[in-house]
């Protein structure tokens, strides 16, 4: 499903974290990459509604998301995990995710608890299904944002960050979910992360972006060689 | 204050061993005396699990759950003296008329968070304690606010037919504060619980699971007045006449949230030990050791105390937290 973003523009004061974005994500898992700053979390915060933009649009599946309230938002699609971890520390991993199926989706008692076991399942908890948060080390507590992301039926999945601070070899376990949640429920899937490795290995298509602007966009392997973006990561003069 | 583990937080075999007491030893080895204490102790754990229930469950600060206790002992009292009502009817309806009037104040309330939150729902109580100096608590009397024009006319409210003496309205107390302790149960183990944990960690991430935050508040505000309207028809048929404003006063929210600080908001046990504290503990030494001007110093010391203990806490929670990012 594609993502179609037009013109989006927020300003906080006199900083223009994001300033005309255009682009379009065309599906499957797609990469969003950029240096410090460069207004990617922004950039998620007003698809899930937490920042109002002065002005753009955003369209997926015929649908204007911006004109939604920030909950309905959720509860028609766009999942998202956030670049601090936010399990909810006083439910169980099972409560965890348990309580954004029961607010995104409708079913029977048994519906809600072999969705939610689906979920687990899928992201390699059902160990720790009826453990408490809060006794978890970081790896399990990323792991359940992203069954919190996955559960049901997502349309959007935004991904701040998931890998960070975790060690190489939960990355690639993270990389294998990561890339098999677009066939899984058949989401468009957005990924920030600044290990390059992780999104190529995860993302076809990749759009980057520095200062607020789209800097490039394209498979992934011809945007990370592009002479523009080389030059943003590496802080050189524009070319 | 104590993990808040769902299960710890009712435990089924300490519950039954305090009910068997409170049931069937405390009504034969006190006295009037302390059966009344007692009976306020158990009233004053439901305001303060109300209260407890906001702040550390769903991470709303209310000064004001003083105005929903007053409200339903008002209510109950009035119908108490027209109708002929059960009592547990009455109870009912003034339960309700506090959750009514508790949602219409929250709503304004629920635009605020934090600390202005704290400061509105003090406002708020100041404004019931008005109303209620000029209104007073009815006595016998007619007309809508049922205060006696007469002497004469003065008489005690009704208390059930089953439950007319101290000890047997203890122990209806008793039953009634834990039908709503399971009542409030109820909801915390259930999809309103799960919400309001998510919206007391992180309100961003509440919403991104889809959650309404407003109304899940107004849901915890309606029933935290519930229960503390329902509590306070309990207090009127405890007392049952010359009810003075002393309890719903500014100066009763600030000790109501300072011994549920104290006490602890997570457990069940918290609201008894909060209940213990402005009841029993406070009688006990007022009537051994210390006179009238204590009451005031000492609440006022509890309060900086648990508001100290609690900014610590939750300096800490903040620490490991963060936000967005
Ligand atoms: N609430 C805010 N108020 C003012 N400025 C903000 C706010 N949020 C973000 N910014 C600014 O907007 C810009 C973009 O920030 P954003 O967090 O979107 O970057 P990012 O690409 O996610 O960076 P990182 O890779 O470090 O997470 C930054 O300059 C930041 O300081
Ligand atoms: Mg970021």
């Amino acid at each position: 499903m594609k993502v179609e973003v037009n013109d989006i523009r927020v300003q906080f004061g006199g900083v223009m974290p994001l300033d005309g974005v255009t682009v379009t994500f065309p599906g499957g898992t797609c990469g969003l990459i950029g240096p410090n700053g460069a207004g990617k979390t922004t950039f998620f915060n007003v698809l899930s509604g937490y920042v109002t933009p002065v002005n753009g649009s955003v369209r997926c599946d015929g649908v204007e998301l911006l004109t939604m309230p920030d909950y309905k938002r959720a509860r028609w699609g766009v999942r998202r995990t956030f670049q601090t971890e936010q399990a909810i520390e006083g439910l169980s991993v099972f409560d965890n995710v348990l309580t954004v199926y029961e607010h995104t989706a409708k079913g029977s008692r048994a519906e809600k608890k072999k969705a939610v076991d689906e979920a687990l399942e899928f992201c390699g908890l059902l160990g720790v299904r009826d453990q408490l948060v809060r006794t978890l080390p970081a790896k399990e507590r990323r792991f359940i944002e992203m069954a919190r992301a996955v559960v049901g039926s997502p349309k959007v999945v935004l991904l701040d960050e998931p890998a960070a601070g975790l060690p190489d070899e939960e990355t690639n376990e993270l990389s294998v979910i990561i890339r098999s949640i677009p066939e899984r429920s058949d989401a468009t899937v957005i990924l920030v992360d600044h290990d390059m490795a992780l999104v190529q290995a995860c993302c076809e298509w990749s759009a980057v972006l520095d200062f607020g602007r789209l800097l490039a966009s394209g498979p992934t392997g011809d945007v990370l060689r592009d002479p523009k973006v080389l030059s943003a990561y590496l802080g050189e003069d524009e070319l | 204050m104590g993990a808040i583990v769902k299960h710890k937080a009712f435990e089924p075999g300490a519950i039954a061993v305090i009910v068997v007491f409170a049931l069937f030893v405390a009504p034969s080895i006190f006295g009037a005396f302390w059966i009344t204490n007692l009976t306020q102790m158990a009233v004053f754990s439901v305001v303060a699990a109300s209260a407890g229930m906001l702040y550390g469950r769903v991470g709303l600060v209310s000064l004001g759950q003083v105005a929903p206790y007053g409200i339903g002992c008002w209510v109950t009292m009035r119908l108490a003296y027209a109708t002929s009502l059960p009592f547990p009817v009455l109870l009912l309806i003034g339960g309700i008329v506090a959750a009514v009037i508790g949602m219409l104040i929250g709503l304004p309330a629920l635009r605020v968070s934090g600390l202005y939150l704290a400061l509105v729902t003090l406002m708020l109580a100041a404004a019931l304690e008005t109303v209620l100096g000029v209104l007073k608590f009815p006595n016998g009397g007619s007309g809508f606010s049922g205060v006696v024009t007469s002497l004469s006319d003065l008489a005690p409210m009704r208390r059930p037919g089953f439950a007319e003496t101290d000890p047997a309205y203890f122990r209806f107390t008793v039953i009634v504060a834990l039908l709503l302790f399971l009542l409030a149960y109820v909801f915390l183990a259930g999809k309103p619980g799960r919400a309001w944990a998510s919206i007391r960690q992180s309100e961003p991430s509440a919403i991104a699971a889809g959650i309404a935050i407003t109304q899940y508040k107004l849901i915890a505000f309606a029933l935290a007045a519930f229960m503390a309207g329902v509590a306070g028809g309990l207090f009127a048929g405890s007392v049952q006449q010359s009810i003075g404003i002393d309890q719903f006063s500014r100066q009763a929210a600030l000790f109501l949230i300072a011994v549920v600080l104290m006490g602890g908001v997570h457990t069940l046990w918290g609201a008894l030990l909060a209940g213990f504290f402005s009841k029993v503990m406070l009688d006990l030494l007022t009537s051994y050791m210390v006179g009238g001007q204590f009451w005031n110093n000492f609440s006022l010391s509890l309060f900086g105390f648990g508001l100290m203990m609690n900014l610590i806490q939750s300096t800490k929670a903040m620490e490991k937290k963060g936000l967005l990012g």
